[in-house]
């Protein structure tokens, strides 16, 4: 008897939880305030995009070949991203943000953050 | 090297294109690169004679660490090569590789690279850095294990045998949507290494990326190459090595060969033949085919060199 009321609470506080931190998501995290690149076949896809300033960018490497993201500025450098590994960078600042990939200098992409 | 000979050559060669396979003898004579039969090369005693002592064995992108479908033991091939090179009746004098030691630039990709260098007969290495060696923020991987002999900056020259020797890096300064590039730093060192040098001293260059464009759509060449190709005009044989795109390309210009080596770990695509220089998957019978060295011989009367491509198939 004992135990099933321990075990209510546990449920009870678990519900909370994942309630506050769902709640924590949605502050942090709406769709809004991430975006997503994918890179595929030696390519950034989008290769120009317009964010929010606040907003998180993820580059996913799809390609069986090793990318990276790297600002023109220095501003950021992901270092070797082998196939299906990421890098995010949250831009803060309005402004038009160039990047290549330090492996191969053809890919080129932008960011324009508002 | 008479004409007649040379005709005699050209027919040996169109005869080993015609066998294919086997690995092709390449004699660089006044400049022109002419491939020679292999088979029948090593059956000619006087002229295995004249070939003399390989000099040195180029071997490149190696791509520790690479683990995908298109070769997923490169140590394996790695070792393959090692074992093959080692197993030359004349051992070279240098082993040179031409870059991509390593797939990701991590730590434990160079120290299984070095662990695995440590098999050459051979012990001396000399290396350039290929833009895979190169990624880490302060690039402080690859000039830790192999930057002494450039003092930190990836450009060097030495001698060996009457040929001078020039490594150079094409990787650390990638201008966005450009090609490789020398910067003019080193092309100014190039120019003054070069000076006062003898015109009839064999050069020998090697870098990662190709010297000469071969394909600008996938950023295959070199953007600042034509300033380094001045000062070695006057000199009657130049050999250029690079490695990079992971198959044989050659060019002769006046007195200078260009070459590019085989990849030790997994071949690329042709130049344009799809969306870019991903890895190149084919049966696994034929992988050993596409992967391989470069050995490179002196011949020194006249003075010349000899290069040829040798697979990892079974002969």
């Amino acid at each position: 008897m004992l135990f099933g009321i321990y075990r209510t609470f546990l449920i009870a506080a678990v519900v909370v939880a994942v309630w506050l931190l769902a709640a924590g998501d949605q502050a942090v995290a709406t769709p809004s305030n991430v975006a997503q690149i994918v890179i595929k076949d030696f390519m950034f896809a989008p290769d120009s995009l317009t964010i929010k300033a606040g907003t998180t960018v993820t580059w996913s490497n799809k390609d069986d070949e090793p990318h990276s993201v790297v600002s023109d500025t220095g501003l950021f450098r992901s270092g070797a991203r082998d196939t299906d590994e990421t890098f995010s960078f949250r831009f803060d600042q309005p402004g038009i943000y160039h990047f290549t990939c330090s492996i191969h200098p053809k890919m080129v992409g932008t960011i324009i953050v508002e | 090297m008479s004409d007649e000979k040379l005709l005699q050559s050209r027919r040996n060669a169109l005869k080993c294109m015609a066998y294919g396979g086997a690995g092709t003898l390449f004699v660089l004579a006044g400049g022109v690169l002419t491939p020679l039969d292999l088979a029948k090369a090593a059956d000619d005693k006087p002229g295995t004679a004249r070939l003399g002592k390989p000099l040195f064995v180029q071997i490149s992108d190696t791509h520790i660490g690479f683990n995908k479908d298109a070769n997923p033991d490169v140590g394996g091939t790695l070792t393959q090569t090692i074992d093959m090179v080692n197993g030359m009746a004349e051992q070279p004098a240098l082993i040179i590789h031409t870059g991509d030691i390593s797939h990701l630039s991590r730590p434990a990709e160079f120290d299984q690279a070095q662990q695995m260098f440590a098999r050459f007969r051979t012990t001396e290495l000399h290396t350039v850095p290929g833009e895979h060696d190169t990624q880490d923020p302060t690039v402080t991987e690859y000039f830790n294990r192999f930057g002494k002999a450039s003092d930190n900056k990836g450009y060097y020259s030495f001698d060996h045998a009457g040929v001078h020797f020039i490594a150079l890096v094409n990787v650390l300064q990638f201008k966005p949507g450009g090609l490789g590039t020398l910067g003019p730093d080193q092309l100014a060192w190039v120019a003054a290494d070069l000076k006062g040098r003898s015109s009839s001293t064999p050069i020998v260059v090697f870098a990662h990326m190709p010297l000469w464009t071969i394909y600008e759509p996938w950023g295959w060449g070199t953007g600042d190459a034509d300033q380094l190709m001045a000062p070695l005009r006057r000199f009657g044989s130049v050999t250029v090595l690079n490695g990079h795109i992971h198959q044989i390309v050659q060019k002769v210009e006046g007195n200078i060969t260009f070459h590019t080596a085989r990849s030790t770990a997994y071949p690329q695509p042709a130049a344009g033949e799809g969306p870019g220089p991903s890895p190149l998957k084919v049966p696994a019978d034929q992988l050993p085919g596409m992967l391989g060295v470069t050995s490179v011989s002196v011949v020194t009367h006249p003075s010349s060199m000899l290069m040829s491509d040798t697979t990892l198939a079974p002969a």
